[in-house]
């Protein structure tokens, strides 16, 4: 008897280890949070690109992550996509004209929601929605614009200097 | 012409070995359910796989960790990013290391107790005795076992996983200086659930196959001294191959 009650002792200890450790396993490596009480609220922004912007990419906040994003939607009627993002409840100060624009970390580095705060007196609220945003630049776009403002300016160089001789301005023509 | 006859006669051992095992197997699962109506011993074998075997899975962890620790970090500093040791190592550990090795050492301390024990009880006709007083072998020394070894598996992934985390940060944050912070919220940023998902799959995988082969080796061994050792010498080999070839099986299927 007494032999067996020391085997249930240390097999109880050995599951509760077995247990914890998935716990830790669970909450504290990795991205997912449990907890009881709601300590978050969530805030919206619409955006017409958000680039390569993913389910948990931070929100930050002078460089303080203040909370992820949740959940990104398209909708079909304002043909934009909807970004819904959990802030940290310690956060509920946020001036309710602030910006969320979408950055991106480092030259290849994944993408991130800065705000920056605005000057209003009332604050977020859960739920509410970001009235003034900037959407994720692409970088292919900025490629295409370069080019073609190069290739604009290439044309409107050879038309004022026609008949003159050429200036050997190497302007890198676009492709195709 | 002999070479080849020796190789035909080892390939029908070997189907013949997975034949049975399959059909043993298949009966341990068909009466599995009953096993759960006698508890007790079950909870003697979670303590005679599991418990018994934490303070080697714990030191090993613990080494394993502080090694990937060292070796992440020089391997990081090569190219710069050594805050991504804590990333590495974590999804190492998660979804390879600690399974498979867990399971070797749970082959190593666990198995081998269990092919022995079944395989000596088989030697002095225990198991015989038991058919005479009516009482199933399979049900009351199989099962149990089988089960134990189970339940245990998966726990002492996630225990050697846990201390082996522990390991690299106490290398990475303690030693070489990366930032607590850093190294604690690059993990987590990108560890997904279904990476420990992965991790525990694979423990009750391997711990399914382990002990599978444990008891199977125990239960047929030849009743002499060199039949039991023979039994556990096989159960280390087989588990330990089958443990690696089912990693990757595991791993296409879940990927």
């Amino acid at each position: 008897m007494r032999q067996s009650r020391a085997i249930d002792v240390s097999t109880g200890l050995f599951v509760l280890l077995g247990l914890v450790a998935i716990v830790f396993l669970v909450t504290q490596i990795s991205n997912r949070e449990f907890s009881l009480t709601e300590t978050s609220f969530r805030l919206k922004a619409q955006y017409e690109n958000i680039g390569g912007l993913k389910v948990g990419a931070p929100v930050k906040m002078a460089g303080v992550t203040i909370g992820r994003v949740e959940d990104i939607s398209y909708d079909m009627k304002l043909l934009k996509a909807i970004v819904t993002m959990r802030i940290d409840k310690r956060y509920n100060e946020i001036p309710n004209d602030s910006d969320a624009s979408i950055f991106t970390a480092g030259l290849l580095g994944g993408q991130y929601i800065g705000v920056s705060p605005g000057g209003s007196e009332e604050y977020f609220k859960d739920g509410d929605q970001f009235q003034f945003v900037q959407d994720a630049i692409v970088l292919e776009n900025l490629i295409s614009k370069y080019l073609f403002s190069q290739a604009d300016k290439a044309a409107a160089d050879k038309n004022s200097s026609a008949g003159a001789s050429a200036t050997a301005e190497p302007a890198p023509a676009p492709k195709e | 012409m002999a070479l080849l006859r020796e190789l035909v006669a080892g390939m029908r051992d070997f189907l013949a070995n997975a034949g049975a095992m399959s059909r043993f197997f298949a009966r341990v699962l068909v009466i599995s359910p009953s096993g759960f109506l006698r508890p007790r011993l079950i909870v003697d074998q979670v303590y005679n796989a599991g418990a018994l075997s934490l303070a080697i899975i714990m030191t090993s962890g613990l080494f394993v960790g502080m090694v990937m620790g060292l070796q992440g970090h020089d391997l990081l500093a090569r190219i710069g990013s050594e805050e991504s040791l804590g990333i590495g190592a974590a999804l190492t550990l998660l979804k390879e290391l600690g399974p498979v090795v867990t399971a070797l050492l749970f082959a190593g301390r666990a198995g081998t107790a269990l092919a022995s024990e079944i395989g000596l009880m088989r030697a002095t006709d225990q198991l015989s005795a038991m058919e005479i007083m009516a009482v199933d072998p399979m049900r009351r020394v199989v099962l149990p076992r089988f089960l134990g070894g189970v339940i245990s598996m998966p726990l002492l992934v996630a225990i050697f996983v846990a201390i082996s985390i522990y390991g690299v940060q106490l290398i990475g944050v303690q030693y070489f200086g990366i930032d607590q912070g850093q190294f604690w919220s690059e993990m987590r940023s990108s560890v997904e659930i279904e990476d420990v998902r992965e991790g525990l799959i694979k423990g009750f995988v391997f711990g399914v196959a382990c002990s599978l082969i444990a008891v199977y080796e125990g239960y047929n061994a030849d009743p002499t001294a060199e039949g039991v050792g023979r039994a556990t010498t096989r159960t280390v080999v087989i588990s330990a191959v089958s443990t690696l070839v089912l990693d990757y099986i595991v791993t296409a299927i879940l990927l």
